[in-house]
């Protein structure tokens, strides 16, 4: 419990230290929702049809930007040695350190959600959807992308090449994410895919924390 | 305990390499054999499809290779989870003489599939479950060997390929579900479905000889692979320089 | 309490750093009291032979025998593990809260090293010799019996290489071991220092 606590202060004060770097993800996932507008007739009623996806497909794209910085930063001052020897398991340190990103960028990007919508013209029978979708969905994209970023903290150049990791891992949380509103707007049952999120969620947090610590690990070979 | 002593000395890269150096020509052959036979016979001799005509005939390449894309990752996962577990060396290079074999055929599955969608349903993309599937699994694929590529270290490589390729094979259900789910939300829109032709005995036979020789013939390339990963991994090691002087290179 | 008495055995030890063989056949011993020091050629293997007795990597033969179980060793490594937007305090407070040292740990062994007066600083403002004081901070925010120190001595002044011989000494004398690598030789004054030389 200690740790997790240490873990979420330590994130957060890095958070507020840096306060650009914690708003470029949000901002970004405005621009994508604003360039979608732009690229279209104004007041298109289409637009409201293609809404969940943009929605999704900008979170998505937020959230990776951030991913690369996840665990860079540990590994190139030392840190990450320190969270290896330290005597919490580093599964729960990584566990923690997964959440603290959540908290930070995924939850944010749930409450940017419902205005986003709205200037999208998604009706309200989407809304809940949308946003009970995301919030299910986000932790995932932590977590999976979490991983991927931990595949890859000693490689140089990683960029490119995380965006070929996580998508496709994630293919399904776009499908029942988006799938979750258009059901819900079409009249349909939208509480079978939301309840497939929370599994996929569930499955996450209890096996992806261990898979990246050992990742982790496989950084110092 | 005898047995295990046996598993371990076939993991062992020298007599693992003798073993495929005789088992590779039988399966080469043989497949070679099947597929001629299964591939003649379906691509010229077998009946008409009564609703497809001829278009049908794509079956016998887009099944063995839709299969052996799913069965490849599931092998990768594998040779993956064993490498990670009992750290094997060979089971690490397994799984990066599986990955590029399991992606062409991930890519022939879905070139055929496409070419099958044209006379079908005049497109030749449509996003349909089985489609879509398959091209979800062609990413999977590249993100293993692009993350092999990536590392300097084989072994970190290995082990590194070995995670993604387990969380992946997880993941490879998943997708097929929320893909058909995701198909099958507007029933109103026409189902699209790979209709499986009515099959009689005179098409059968050279599908189940397609697939099976299709099997054979993965099974041989990812020998002949892995034998090459062993060489390179290996090079300068003994048993790899006295193979090396008694070949006339 | 005394910490518990260390003896640590390396046998027939081979390290390996990616595809290259760093050296085998290695062998020694190091008791509760004893401060080795490790030198050798740069590439010699220095740094990997310490992270593989840290459980960092693992060895491609031998046993390394004795370790002290979770929690028994202190690192300090090349760079200092220390995040450079935090400041002194917060980030010897993460490592405590970390390894289950309290909280109170953290002034003593701050005021110890000579940075207390420092600890709301970030660490991006500190000199190297500070930044360096600041890691060593960590060694005494909790007693262990081995330290595995990597170049402890780059960056630190005449004044910092003083403490850190008192502070080796210290722990020495409470039974605690040490692997020093470095490629000055260590501050005079210190007793009981083996010196072990990697060859390539």
């Amino acid at each position: 419990m200690n740790v997790i606590l240490a873990v979420l202060t330590r994130e957060l004060r890095l958070a507020l230290r840096s306060r650009m770097d914690w708003l470029l993800p949000l901002l970004f996932f405005v621009m994508v929702v604003m360039l979608f507008g732009l690229g279209a007739r104004p007041n298109d009623p289409v637009l409201a049809g293609f809404a969940p996806s943009i929605l999704w497909v900008g979170a998505l794209l937020s959230m990776l930007l951030t991913l690369d910085r996840l665990f860079r930063a540990d590994y190139e001052d030392g840190t990450l040695e320190q969270l290896c020897l330290a005597e919490a398991p580093l599964t729960l340190t990584v566990a923690a350190k997964l959440t603290a990103h959540w908290l930070l960028t995924g939850l944010p990007l749930v409450l940017l959600a419902a205005p986003l919508a709205v200037a999208l013209q998604l009706p309200a029978a989407g809304q809940p959807a949308l946003v009970l979708g995301l919030a299910l969905g986000t932790p995932v994209l932590s977590f999976v992308g979490g991983f991927a970023a931990a595949l890859t903290v000693a490689l140089p150049r990683a960029g490119l090449l995380l965006p070929l990791l996580v998508l496709p891992l994630l293919a399904p949380v776009l499908i029942f994410g988006a799938g979750a509103v258009r059901a819900a707007l079409g009249g349909l049952d939208a509480a079978a895919p939301l309840y497939f999120l929370a599994a996929v969620l569930v499955l996450c947090i209890t096996l992806v924390p261990w898979a990246a610590a050992a990742a982790l690990r496989n950084a110092f070979e | 305990m005898s047995s295990w002593t046996w598993f371990h000395r076939l993991a062992s890269p020298p007599s693992f390499f003798r073993l495929a150096d005789r088992l590779a020509p039988w399966l080469g052959w043989i497949a070679l054999a099947l597929l001629a036979y299964g591939w003649i016979n379906g691509l010229f001799f077998a009946p008409e499809d009564y609703q497809q005509k001829d278009a049908y005939r794509i079956i016998y390449v887009h099944v063995p290779a839709a299969a052996l894309s799913l069965s490849l990752y599931v092998g990768m996962a594998v040779a993956g989870f064993v490498a990670l577990v009992w750290r094997m060396k060979l089971a690490e290079s397994a799984l990066i003489a599986i990955a590029p074999v399991g992606a062409s055929f991930t890519a022939l599955a879905l070139v055929t599939g496409m070419l099958w969608g044209k006379p079908m349903w005049g497109a030749y993309w449509v996003w349909d479950a089985r489609l879509t599937s398959e091209l979800v699994l062609l990413f999977l694929y590249f993100g293993v060997i692009g993350l092999w590529q990536a590392f300097e270290d084989p072994r970190a490589a290995a082990r590194a390929c070995a995670l993604l390729a387990v969380v992946g094979v997880i993941n490879v259900p998943i997708v097929k579900y929320s893909v058909d789910w995701w198909n099958s939300l507007h029933q109103g829109s026409t189902i699209l479905k790979m209709g499986k032709p009515s099959i009689t005995a005179a098409m059968a036979w050279p599908l189940f000889a397609s697939v099976i020789g299709s099997y054979l013939f993965a099974g041989y390339v990812i020998l002949r692979r892995l034998q090459n990963e062993l060489l390179q991994r290996e090079a300068g090691t003994a048993w790899v320089r006295e193979l090396m002087g008694k070949s006339r290179v | 309490m005394p910490p518990p008495s260390l003896q640590l055995e390396i046998r027939d030890l081979a390290v390996r750093r990616g595809p290259r063989l760093l050296f085998e056949g290695l062998g020694f011993a190091l008791s509760g009291g004893e401060i080795l020091h490790l030198q050798g050629a740069n590439g010699a293997g220095k740094t990997s032979l310490l992270e593989t007795l840290a459980g960092l990597r693992r060895p491609a033969a031998g046993q390394v025998l004795g370790l002290p179980e979770e929690g028994g060793l202190h690192w300090l490594g090349h760079r200092n593990g220390l995040n450079l937007n935090l400041s002194v305090l917060e980030n010897l407070e993460f490592w405590c809260g970390l390894n289950g040292a309290g909280a109170a740990a953290c002034q003593p062994a701050l005021e110890r090293v000579g940075i207390w007066k420092l600890r709301h600083r970030l660490v991006r403002t500190l000199s190297a010799g500070q930044k360096r004081r600041a890691a060593l901070a960590r060694l005494l925010a909790q007693r262990r019996p081995l330290w595995l120190l990597d170049e402890p001595l780059d960056g630190l002044d005449r004044q910092g290489l003083e403490l850190f011989a008192q502070l080796l000494a210290e722990h020495a004398a409470g039974g605690g071991g040490a692997l020093v690598t470095s490629h000055q030789p260590l501050p005079a004054g210190l007793a009981g220092v083996r010196i072990l030389v990697l060859n390539p």
